[in-house]
């Protein structure tokens, strides 16, 4: 067995036993890649100096978690996923009294803000609750900020249109120098707080859920526990929005989903066979 | 001798073209994978998987999440993520940071295909304006697999063929017409 995989094991034990966090049903590739960038943004010689970090020095456990949740994302990103989103969901969604969202995995936030103004140009914000979730402390504080560099919002008004937004991004934010703030009032109906997909249980009825590109780096076993607590999150009919080159045809519990949209992965709880209650 | 158990092909920049000539020239009877990151720049590969399957001798396909590396097939990595092989020989994506401005990277594809193939791996580096994939033939031949380098004089935009040379060297470097032949030989019994 080579070394660093050796080193790897150790690692994923560390943070097992010392810390609590459990990384041993991560996809393999992209887990060594993100230690082994840990290693060269901490000017470690090997894993194994990470190792003994993360035993013996207060608080490097944090900045190990920043590290192995890179959040990239941008607003609007795939643009007809939003547009579906508001044409074949938010209709459904319309008929609840409250509506309670579950944003899981929301990094940075840039989906969180996209989903609310969606949710405002359709009248449905008012009576909606975004529970936006993250198990990287950090990240959900710069979430909670709304402040992202103008350089990464550049494709993000183009985005915007294409997802059929009715306004300007631009009336959404304010731009200083080389950065915009969303406007905080986006997220009046949000409760940032942090949630582990590989350890937390359920927490709220939901009546959507979206969780885009954070499932591709599980395995196949804690892709399906994972898909297997979104749906009992879910009220019946609720809908799931995954990435859209993510595969849940290895997954069990996937067959309690029906496609809403197969190529823009959004999918409803239609109970046992999982017919689709919307085509 | 060494069996070859999978192919992964990188280039950009002319790279339409140069795949275009490499992979008819594939034998059908080839039983390897072959996985191939070409930055296209646009938001979909369905057009470049398309249009490679009009005239490869294998069928062309997105590389699926989660699906094993078949055999005999062509798998192209989707616009925007990382495309990577697991040790257990299916693939996966990620949106991590672009790696030499580049996502899908060449040098995530290679690298993980090194990981998981070892020196049943072979490589290829064609045409291209910049030097992602020097790295990654850096991993290839680090792990015994067998290198091709486009020779940069064939090659529509000759970075990434002299960055490959440079970082890694090569076990062989060919003319564009002259590498189907040579991986029909190094793969087929």
């Amino acid at each position: 067995m080579d070394v660093e995989d050796i080193e790897l094991q150790l690692f994923v034990r560390a943070m097992q036993l010392r810390h609590g966090y459990d990384f041993s049903e991560y996809a393999p590739a992209s887990l060594k890649r993100r230690v082994q960038q840990l290693v060269r943004t901490h000017d470690a010689g090997s894993i194994s100096e990470l190792n003994s970090r993360l035993l013996h020095e207060e608080g490097f456990v944090t900045r190990v978690i920043e590290g192995l949740s890179v959040p990239v994302s941008e607003m609007f990103r795939d643009p007809p996923v939003f547009r579906t989103l508001r044409d074949k969901v938010f209709p459904v969604l319309a008929s609840y009294p409250e509506i309670n969202i579950w944003q899981a995995g929301c990094a940075h936030g840039q989906e969180v803000y996209s989903l609310a103004i969606l949710l405002e140009e359709a009248g449905l914000y008012e009576r909606s609750r975004i529970y936006a979730t993250d198990f990287n402390d950090a990240a959900l504080a710069v979430a909670a900020d709304g402040i992202y560099a103008t350089r990464e919002a550049r494709d993000w008004s183009r985005n915007y249109i294409e997802a059929g937004g009715s306004h300007s991004l631009s009336d959404y934010y304010s731009a200083r120098y080389d950065f915009i703030k969303l406007d905080k009032r986006l997220r009046r109906n949000v409760t940032f707080f942090n949630h582990n997909l590989v350890t937390d249980e359920v927490f709220c009825e939901a009546h959507l859920i979206l969780c885009r590109n954070v499932l591709i780096y599980f395995s196949n076993t804690l892709q399906d526990r994972t898909l297997g607590l979104f749906r009992d999150s879910l009220v019946r009919g609720g809908f799931l929005c995954l990435g859209t080159r993510e595969n849940i045809d290895f997954s069990p519990a996937a067959a309690g989903f029906a496609d809403v949209d197969h190529a823009l992965r959004i999918y409803q709880v239609g109970g046992a066979g999982a017919r689709p209650l919307v085509r | 001798m060494t069996t070859r158990q999978a192919i992964v092909i990188g280039c950009s920049a002319g790279g339409l073209t140069a795949l275009q000539c490499l992979l008819p020239g594939l034998d059908p009877r080839l039983g390897v994978p072959v996985v191939v990151c070409c930055h296209t720049g646009s938001a979909d590969v369905t057009i470049l998987v398309n249009l490679l399957g009009r005239h490869a001798s294998l069928p062309v396909v997105e590389a699926a999440e989660r699906a094993p590396a078949d055999p005999g097939v062509i798998h192209i990595a989707p616009s925007g993520y990382h495309l990577m092989v697991e040790p257990n020989l299916h693939f996966s994506l990620s949106v991590d940071e672009k790696v030499a401005y580049s996502r899908p990277s060449i040098d995530v594809l290679f690298e993980t295909a090194a990981d998981a193939w070892h020196d049943g791996l072979i490589a290829v580096l064609l045409t291209g304006a910049n030097s992602d994939g020097a790295q990654g033939l850096v991993a290839v031949r680090h792990a015994g697999g067998y290198a091709i380098v486009q020779d940069p004089l064939t090659a529509e935009a000759d970075v990434m063929p002299l960055a490959g040379l440079e970082a890694a060297g090569a076990d062989a470097c060919l003319p564009l017409d002259a590498i189907a032949a040579r991986l029909n030989e190094l793969c087929l019994p």
